[in-house]
């Protein structure tokens, strides 16, 4: 069988997990220039400097615009070629739009995205679609994101017609390629997303994303939506096709043992900023930014020995239209309350700083944050206290 | 050693006064269009006055159908309550007139559901809603029960609460909401408190400020809790017992340190080996193959049987009882704890523990 994708090869570069080619078909190209790009891993495959999105509230009468809704406000990070970037944060952090302006499904506001050396902010709609196989996303409402009425091989080869894969066997052969991929039988094709369960559905959206070839796919909440014991299999199926396919993830979250499991480095987000960056290794062990520890801390962890008391944030995460001047995370601060509510944390918005092997914070007093100065802050907390911040 | 644990108890005859709440041999079908789903399928236990019982399990294990039930309030049909009694605090509800049982819900029971903004009504203010029902079970006046309801949502931690019994939901966040439902359930200070996924619809540092309500209130209130969650990791901190359901049915009950520590059952034990945690990160997880059984055709024998990495003939031919397994109070509903599995059950666990590490975690 001349099986396209051999995830089972030990030589990726020998079966390109690209597009196929099948004799006779006016297929998709053959050769494929921005696979050099990633040869050697290390290399910087995306790179995101400065970048902004902002909403317009509209309202009143005239219908005007009232307000800015500040989703994502000067985001730089660099995602290495066949890594696991992982974002995480609360919902309204920006993590999504953040995920999304990447690809250019939402249009950023400032920055630049640079993918494989070639800056993608500006392209036409055009020059872009080529690009588009290379980044694919796979949605988190596995419910949501399949279209009710289509066949799962209009669903998988949509992406592929529209990359000018016109033959309609080639692509029947494509999709059923994919569906054996992520694991399901190739006779699904004509089924309808509404037969199959939801860890079945996710797995088609997998296949979606994968079978234009892709080299960075942003995951996208993938296993928020199904139950424990279906979250591992699809888990391990992102798994193996990260080290079948060499694929490079952008992996956004709200579960930080997920993240802590799957991923090599994390940025951690709060109100459309990165607040501190790095491998997870180092962060999960040390972290350097308030939020982050209160974070961490929160995790419910299953095994009832290892109980601890928690670091409780005081009141909710405030409105991203209207983000705290300052350090934005300065209203819920249990660092800044227990240094004595220092005037700079409320004045000057902190910059990210260096603390060795690519650990970056964004906190002005970093270097307060220690057992003892945690522990005691867990110690003085009282949980009626917790919910403040009343917007007056 | 193989003894019967869930044969149902003797009709009709009330718990002991320790007891709050104790479900017997409870079954709930629903008779849809296709057929008549098991719901909940034979389920029993217990709750002590004060204590908190954890209820896990997956979507459509029965988990919240049983606490609905014990609230009666499923429609009937397409429900039916097939067999089975609940007594809650000295008395049967399930044979009550449901006059009497409207008298006990919201006063001496009372739920917190999972989504706090389908929950509250949009067109009236907090205050009324939670004034209403302190007027109608306190028999108070509305001006006493409007303090309470401030009194209420000053002890869930909502600031300025004056102001707040004014607002309606649509004004609040989430956290917020979620606090607002509990201050509603906390207002006429029942003796039990159902909490039915309290925390999914929540970010992760406001869970945690409601997971710690949650407990402070349990302790100052001496109120018992019953928390029906999917997430182990909850119900780890939460809980002083838990029972751990599947398809329908118990799989497993015993203290939290028992089952979470030490799992008896293959699914408990699969629940927790597909968990990332810390020790597994550099290593696979472990998945239950397959997913759960067809409602309306459940496997014969064990319900777990076909997803089972343990199963053997026996597994196949006859379902299990809830056996005596492990520690003290711990039992699980498996053929590994009776006489034809005992010498299956050390490489089981064995399998299981080696499972649960094979990361090497962040060193």
């Amino acid at each position: 069988m001349e099986s396209t994708n051999a995830p089972a090869s030990t030589e990726p570069e020998a079966v390109p997990p690209g597009p196929v080619v099948v004799e006779g078909s006016d297929s998709l190209t053959e050769m494929d220039p921005l696979r050099i790009a990633r040869v050697g891993e290390g290399n910087t495959l995306l790179q995101v400097r400065g970048l902004k999105k902002h909403f317009p509230i509209i309202g009143g009468l005239l219908k005007r615009q009232i307000g800015t809704v500040f989703a994502v406000d000067g985001v730089d990070f660099d995602v290495n070629a066949g890594e696991t970037f992982s974002l995480v944060g609360e919902s309204g952090c920006g993590k999504t739009t953040l995920g999304r302006s990447i690809l250019r499904l939402i249009e950023p506001t400032a920055g630049t995205i640079t993918f494989a050396g070639r800056d993608i902010t500006h392209i036409s709609a055009d020059e872009l679609r080529p690009l588009r196989r290379k980044m694919q996303i796979i949605f988190q409402d596995p419910f949501g994101s399949l279209n009710p009425r289509m066949p799962v091989s209009d669903i998988i080869g949509e992406g592929l017609f529209a990359q000018g894969m016109k033959d309609r066997k080639a692509r029947d052969k494509k999709v059923e390629d994919s569906l054996e991929l992520v694991g399901l039988r190739r006779e699904y094709t004509r089924r309808y997303p509404h037969e199959f369960s939801g860890g079945q559905r996710q797995r088609i959206g997998i296949a979606r994303a994968l079978a234009l070839g892709p080299d960075i796919v942003v995951c996208d909440e993938p296993v928020s939506a199904l139950d424990v014991s279906i979250q591992s299999q699809v888990l391990n199926l992102l798994i193996d096709l990260r080290r079948d396919l060499n694929l490079t993830y952008i992996f956004i979250s709200h579960n930080l043992s997920v993240v802590q499991y799957f991923s090599d480095r994390v940025g951690v987000m709060y109100l459309g900023r990165i607040a501190e960056v790095g491998a997870v290794e180092q962060l999960y062990k040390d972290p350097r930014h308030p939020y982050t520890v209160a974070l961490l801390s929160a995790i419910p962890d299953p095994n009832p020995r290892r109980r601890k008391k928690r670091l409780v944030l005081k009141g909710d995460v405030p409105s991203p239209a209207a983000p705290p001047k300052g350090c934005r995370f300065h209203t819920r601060c249990w660092l800044r309350e227990k240094l004595g509510n220092p005037e700079r944390c409320s004045t000057e918005e902190p910059q990210l700083r260096d603390f060795g092997g690519g650990h970056q914070t964004a906190c002005h007093y970093a270097e307060q944050i220690s057992a003892e100065s945690v522990a005691s802050a867990v110690e003085t907390q009282w949980v009626l206290e917790t919910a403040v911040a009343d917007p007056a | 050693m193989t003894e019967v644990i869930d044969a149902p108890a003797p009709r009709g005859a009330p718990p002991p006064d320790d007891v709050l709440l104790e479900v017997r041999d409870l079954r709930t079908y629903f008779h849809v269009l296709d057929g008549t789903v098991p719901a909940v399928d034979g389920v029993s236990y217990t709750l002590k006055r004060g204590k908190s019982l954890g209820i896990v399990g997956e979507s459509g294990s029965g988990k919240s159908v049983s606490a609905l039930t014990m609230m009666r309030l499923l429609d009937i049909p397409p429900a039916e309550i097939r067999s089975g009694e609940i007594w809650f605090d000295g008395k049967e509800i399930l044979g009550m007139p449901m006059e009497e049982m409207r008298k006990l819900r919201g006063n001496d029971m009372a739920m917190i559901f999972q989504e706090p903004l389908t929950s509250l009504n949009p067109v009236f203010t907090i205050g009324d809603q939670i004034a209403e029902q302190v007027e109608r079970h306190k028999k108070v006046n509305r001006k006493a029960a409007w303090d309470r309801a401030i009194e209420a949502l000053q002890l869930v931690g909502i600031p300025s609460p004056e102001r707040r019994v004014k607002q309606y939901p649509h004004e609040m966040s989430g956290g917020m909401r979620q606090r607002v439902m509990i201050a509603m359930a906390l207002s006429c200070e029942p003796k039990l408190l159902i909490a039915d996924e309290p925390t999914t619809a929540l970010d992760v540092t406001i869970q945690a400020q409601i997971l710690e309500l949650l407990k402070t209130i349990q302790e100052r209130t001496d109120s018992a809790l019953m928390l029906i969650t999917h997430d182990l990791g909850v119900v780890a901190e939460m809980v002083d017992n838990v029972i751990v359901m599947y398809a329908g049915q118990v799989v497993e009950e015993g203290t939290v340190d028992e089952v979470l520590v030490n799992p008896r059952a293959p699914y408990t034990m699969g629940l927790l080996e597909s968990i990332p945690t810390v020790d597994k990160r550099g290593g696979r997880l472990s998945a239950i193959k397959g997913t759960v059984p067809n409602p309306f055709n459940m496997p014969p024998a064990c319900r777990f049987e076909p997803r089972c990495p343990y199963a053997w003939e026996l597994c196949h031919d006859k379902g299990p009882d809830l056996y005596r397994a492990g520690a003290a109070e711990q039992r699980a509903r498996c053929h590994l704890h009776t006489p034809a599995g005992a010498g299956r059950l050390p490489e089981a666990i064995a399998d299981h523990d080696r499972r649960m590490n094979v990361g090497q975690g962040i060193v």
